[in-house]
């Protein structure tokens, strides 16, 4: 119960914020802020209470479950269960939605009440994707989450933000609808094979296909899931979509929409279709380390701020398609681990762009130069998140590359040398990018201020999780274990017990 | 009483009628004149209606030529109507200069 | 003691933070006494656990303390665990003691930087990463070290952010070393493929029942080590970094771009000494690139003008004394010039750092001359540090270790004629560019005022790690005279001894070669930079010589080499595709979209005229099409 619990009280949330917002301007934040304060409390006593059994090890990876008829003469229920993998993503998306929330305190100066609306229908859209066990029920949540951020880019972005709404828009829908005919097309080979009709994810997981077949639908989802995650050369949408949208937008962007992308693929590319995500799986991981290669590239030319970070999240997550298809623990494993902790640095990134932003009025590097003077602890802490984004060893990105790369090698040494070459990559555009913003001759400008208390206290949160994850990231490891354990047992063959010659 | 002019002859002529009506809907540009000629074309249907009515020994064509006065008259009623707005509006009745519709 | 191992690093690791969370509104003495204090404490704990360790040496030759599992994957579970024996005692030593001496200095020396606790904070985060790196039990913590101690290079080097070409001096360290990071962490997923763990122990223990000597996954894991090891030392092909990294503090380029860091190359290469003696092939070229980098790096050292870029040369000239030493299998002697060279070249920088405050930071040396009696006691500390650069026979300890390694050269089992010709002249030109150095800054006549002097903080380091230049090579005396092996009977616990041919004799000729070079290169600095510079003169009209000269000078066209083949190439792609080519497909189905549509709404022109005409046209064709059918 407790899961339609969190997505009621998210989208009941959003609507007293929104009415709310009609005749007052700042409730509306503090009614999203106690939402998202009691959705987290509730998530993490959930998880201590679960963690017991997590810890002893147990093989059953279904921690809660929910169904409900929806539309039985479909085979439509209302299907919540969570897992592992979706209990630590929901606790991220509850996490940044609460910095979201902090970092527009002051950023948003008009439509306080529909500001908050969308952010908090957005957080729901994504807590259900990250729920839905039911595969109507999942493009339904798909579809919830995208309308509201459309709003959210297109009326509190910057310059270009109709420009980027659209695209985002465009590419996301283009490609959920794939996906739909991809779900419909499972839904009925399953009623084929079997006579009965339903979008349960359980019953369809078992669905005898051609292995033509399988691989068109498994190109649906995995489409859709692509241009989310987003995979060269799907990734387009991203930066203008990142660089226009306010600071809330592209946190949740980064942090939590481009996961969605990867939860997908491992929640359903790879259960439902197996064998053909297998002989696809070199492709894929082809992909991957072009992504890392080519995202980095264009990360270092880039000279718009929040451009250059975007294009940043594009190189990580060809890290995250690297592990996906490299089907083993450790670089299953890895890919947890680079959601949650891509979600914390990058987001961090986003959040001091905001700010430099606000400080500013500029998001271009030219303009910037030897802020370092005025604003130390900003330029420290961005020092540690740039550190975060090329993989410095005791912060949490570093556990996620090196355990992606390390079981990748497994893999494939051959896709795997240049993933690391990505490495150098990624710290010649992070260094540029604090070169650029810190460094440098100090300008003679009126005086900028350093971080506020709430600024602080944002970027404390991030930075004490960014170390843990980075020193202690086992109870991260144990919880998505038993998921991982069950996604490795569908790919025994071959790839296991390869050993280098 | 048998008629000299035979069947084929009468929807040529109906069908001449018609031609004539669509070509002075096209090339006339006040729209009065397009209205005659719409009702032009309608007459010419109207003649066609009846001369197939009397070959097959039907009442039906004549039914419908009723019908297509009846309409015609609606037509002409509402179209004078709206020629009359239209020429308040805009103090023309040139069709070209209309154009408001566009893509 | 072995429960207290863990305070080593614990104490600049809680310097760091205290300075970096509270620092800026902290009164600059308790910066001090916390940056000092806690790297001073460390020292003091390295050198009682040392004698612990020394007196009652464990049954297991080392100490071990786990702190806890870093992350537990499958059989993938490396531990946050310290590590102590023999060679990494040498080192957190060396580290410690002299981290904590340059403390003291940097106290006084940053005193007027407005930035005096970001400084601390920087070099305990240091000296927290280095001994962790020097600790670590596992190849992954030893990584953490590695990477950390390159993070705080970084920061270090472009400590004075204003100048822009500091913080490209930082970006260009950062990123060549990291080149050689990423072959090591290739090397690193070999190593745990191969042998199921990155516990070091247990690989150096598994390594010769699993590979054959000669075989290729001995030689490919080395030659990845051997990368990171370059990155890191500077050495040969990656020695650019070094030189451009003097625009650091002093106390910085001595403490990591002379003492510590820049040897953590050494350090792995001895640690993981197995896998290298399994490939001969590898060693052969490791001793290839020292004596290569020797022989390069001397050559530029002896053109430069900037005091501090000729002891950075002359940094990676040494260095390539250790890795030749360790090409060679003499690994007590490349550990031993480790810990000579420590003490030395950061006396020298700590003292070059003296002259260019005194000189108001003037960094040439061509505007120096006649500090002889300015600064006294920089003078004597400075020539102390040279002497032992130079390796002056008998007296400074410089010439203990520097002599093993020309003597192994020609003697060891790999050594050869040719490798043991380059080290001698490397001996030659070392005291070449040393006396140079010493006569511009030191005699002639005063080209710069002194207009402050060095204090009591400045000076007593310098006079301390003096005593150490000259006293710490009387531990290991050559075996024709004194033969006293204290220092590699010590490290024989962990590294093996150095097979000698069984021809190899005469090593008091070979000794007397060596000072021979030593002082032929002497004089012959002191007949062209002080006696009779009307040679130098003549030499300078040589067309040849010159462009020789400026050759070496911009340290044999390596920059410029990687700036046409690697740097431009790259940038250039990055700049033409800054919109993103990719985007150009989507960009087009745009346009093709909005073309098909301008075409499509043309006809809807409003031309009620038209549209019947259309209406017309359109029944015509059906009634065509359907009278033809």
């Amino acid at each position: 119960m407790i899961l339609v619990w969190l997505i009621g009280l998210l989208m009941g949330g959003g609507l007293l914020a929104f009415l709310v917002g009609q005749w007052n301007k700042t409730l509306p934040r503090w009614i999203s802020l106690y939402t998202l304060i009691i959705g987290i409390i509730a998530l993490i006593s959930f998880w201590i209470e679960h963690y017991e059994a997590i810890n002893i090890g147990s093989m059953e990876p279904w921690l809660i479950d929910f169904q409900q008829d929806w539309i039985p003469s479909f085979g439509i229920s209302f299907h919540l269960a969570i897992d592992g993998l979706s209990l630590l993503l929901l606790i991220l998306t509850f996490f940044l939605g609460i910095l979201a929330i902090l970092c527009s305190w002051k950023e948003i100066t008009e439509h306080h009440g529909f500001y908050h609306f969308n952010l908090l229908w957005i957080l729901a859209g994504i807590s259900g994707v990250f729920m839905a066990m039911d595969l109507f029920l999942f493009y339904f949540f798909w579809e919830i989450m995208l309308i509201p951020m459309y709003f959210l880019i297109g009326i509190w972005g910057s310059k270009n933000r109709e420009y980027a709404a659209y695209k985002f828009f465009i590419f996301t829908q283009a490609s959920g609808l794939l996906m739909f005919i991809s779900i419909l097309a499972l839904y009925f080979t399953h009623a084929q094979s079997t006579g009965r009709y339903t979008f349960d994810y359980f019953a369809l997981l078992g669905t005898v296909m051609a292995p033509q077949t399988a691989f068109w639908l498994m190109m649906g989802f995995m489409i859709a899931f692509a241009v989310k995650l987003p995979l060269v050369p799907f990734h387009t949408w991203l930066p203008d979509a990142h660089s226009e949208a306010p600071t809330a937008g592209s946190l949740i962007l980064a942090g939590l929409l481009l996961k969605t992308g990867a939860y997908g693929i491992l929640r359903f590319v790879l259960p439902l279709f197996p064998e053909v995500a297998k002989t696809f799986a070199p492709w894929a991981m082809l992909l991957g380390v072009i992504g890392i290669i080519y995202g980095a590239i264009l990360a270092f030319s880039q000279t718009d701020l929040k451009r250059l970070i975007a294009y940043t999240s594009v190189s990580h997550m060809g890290f995250v398609i690297l592990g996906i298809f490299a089907f083993n623990e450790l670089a299953l494993q890895g890919v947890v681990m680079q959601l949650l902790t891509h979600a914390i640095s990058t987001g961090a990134l986003f959040i001091m762009a905001g700010m430099l932003k606000e400080r500013l009025h500029t998001r271009q590097l030219d303009e910037m130069g030897g802020l370092w003077f005025q604003m130390p602890k900003m330029g420290a802490i961005a020092v540690l998140f740039a550190m975060a984004a090329l993989g410095l060893p005791g912060l949490g990105n570093f556990v996620a590359e090196f355990l992606i790369l390390l079981g990748a090698f497994k893999s494939s040494v051959w896709l795997t040398v240049p993933a690391t070459i990505g490495l150098i990559f990624s710290a010649i555009y992070s260094l540029r990018m604090i070169q650029k913003v810190f460094l440098g001759p100090i300008p003679e400008t009126a005086p900028i201020s350093d971080f506020s208390w709430r600024e602080v206290f944002i970027m404390a949160v991030l930075t004490i999780s960014i170390i843990w994850l980075g020193l202690y990231p086992q109870p991260i490891i144990n919880t998505a274990r038993p998921m991982i354990n069950q996604i490795e047992h569908l790919f025994p063959t071959e790839f296991k017990n390869q050993t280098i010659k | 009483m048998k008629t000299a002019i035979s069947m084929e002859m009468i929807l040529l002529l109906a069908g001449l009628l018609f031609v004539l009506g669509i070509a002075g809907v096209i090339i006339r540009k006040n729209i009065i004149f397009m209205l005659l000629s719409i009702e032009v074309m309608l007459n010419a249907s109207g003649l066609a209606f009846i001369a197939a009515g009397s070959h097959w020994g039907q009442p039906d064509g004549q039914v419908m030529f009723v019908f297509i006065l009846a309409m015609a008259a609606a037509e002409v009623s509402v179209g004078l109507a709206l020629i009359l707005q239209i020429y308040h509006q805009h103090k023309s009745l040139d069709i070209d200069n209309l154009k408001e519709m566009k893509g | 003691m072995e429960h207290l191992l863990w305070l080593i690093p614990a104490f600049p690791l809680a310097g760091f933070l205290v300075l970096a969370l509270t620092g800026k509104s902290m009164p600059p003495v308790w910066v001090a006494i916390i940056g000092a204090g806690t790297v001073s404490l460390s020292a003091i704990f390295t050198i009682i656990i040392g004698i612990t360790f020394l007196s009652l040496p464990p049954a297991s030759a080392h100490y071990v303390q786990t702190l806890w599992t870093w992350m537990e994957i499958s059989d993938f579970h490396p531990e946050i665990s310290l590590y102590l024996d023999a060679l990494s005692l040498v080192f957190a030593f060396v580290i410690t003691f002299i981290a904590a001496l340059i403390h003291l200095y940097s106290v006084a020396f940053m005193a007027f930087d407005k930035d005096y606790s970001r400084f601390f904070a920087c070099m305990n985060l240091f000296v927290c990463s280095m001994l962790l790196l020097v600790l670590a039990d596992n190849l992954l913590l030893l990584y953490l070290g590695w990477e950390g101690v390159g993070l705080c290079s970084y920061l270090l080097i472009g400590f004075w952010y204003e100048h822009p070409e500091n913080g490209y001096a930082a970006q260009k360290a950062f990123i060549i070393t990291r080149i050689g990071d990423t072959a090591m962490a290739i090397g690193i997923f070999v190593i745990f493929y191969q042998f199921g763990t990155l516990l070091i122990p247990d690989i150096l223990a598994k390594a010769p029942s699993l590979w054959q000597p000669e075989a290729s996954m001995a030689t490919i894991t080395a030659l990845l080590l051997l990368a990171g090891a370059l990155g890191k030392s500077a050495q040969l092909p990656f020695q650019t970094w070094l030189p451009d990294a003097m625009a650091g503090p002093s106390p910085v380029s001595a403490l990591i771009h002379a003492a510590t860091m820049v040897t953590a190359g050494v350090y792995l290469i001895a640690r993981m000494h197995v896998i290298f003696e399994l490939s001969p092939t590898v060693q052969l070229i490791i001793a290839a690139i020292g004596a290569a980098t020797l022989f390069i790096a001397g050559f530029s050292a002896l053109t430069q003008y900037d005091l501090k870029r000729v002891l950075a040369y002359s940094t990676i000239s040494q260095i390539g004394y250790m890795f030749l030493a360790l090409g060679l299998g003499a690994w007590t002697a490349a550990i031993f010039h480790f810990m000579i060279h420590a003490f030395f070249k950061a006396l020298l920088f700590l003292a070059a750092g003296a002259v260019i405050e005194a000189l108001h930071h003037e960094h040439n040396m061509f505007k120096m001359g006649g500090l002889r009696t300015k600064l006294p006691v920089v003078f004597l500390t400075f020539v102390i540090g040279s002497a032992s650069l130079i390796a002056l026979p008998l007296i400074s300890s410089g010439f203990y270790s520097k002599d093993q390694i020309l003597w192994f050269a020609w003697a060891s089992k790999n050594g050869n004629p040719l490798l043991w010709l380059i080290a001698i002249s490397g001996a030659f030109i070392t005291a070449l560019y040393t006396t140079r150095m010493v006569m511009l800054t030191f005699w002639g006549e005063v080209k710069t005022e002194v207009d402050r002097l060095p204090g009591k903080l400045i000076t007593i380091p310098l006079i301390i790690l003096a005593f150490f230049s000259i006293c710490v090579g009387f531990i290991e005396l050559p075996h024709n005279f004194g033969s006293l092996t204290l220092f590699s009977d010590f490290l024989h616990q962990v590294l093996p001894e150095t097979l000698l041919k069984s021809t190899a004799s005469g090593e008091v000729f070979f000794q007397l070669l060596g000072a021979l070079a030593t002082f032929s290169g002497i004089y012959t600095a002191y007949i062209l930079w002080y006696k009779q510079p009307e040679h130098l003169e003549k030499l300078k009209r040589n067309e040849m010589l010159l462009r020789l000269y400026s050759f070496w000078h911009s340290g044999w066209g390596f920059d410029q080499l990687y700036q046409t083949l690697i740097v431009r190439p790259i940038v250039f792609i990055a700049t033409i595709n800054k919109n993103d080519v990719l985007d150009k497909i989507y960009q087009g189905i745009t346009l093709i979209s909005v073309a098909l549509y301008r075409s499509l709404s043309f006809t809807q022109s409003g031309s009620l005229r038209w549209y019947i005409m259309g209406l017309v046209v359109g029944a015509i064709i059906i009634l065509g099409i359907q009278i033809m059918l």
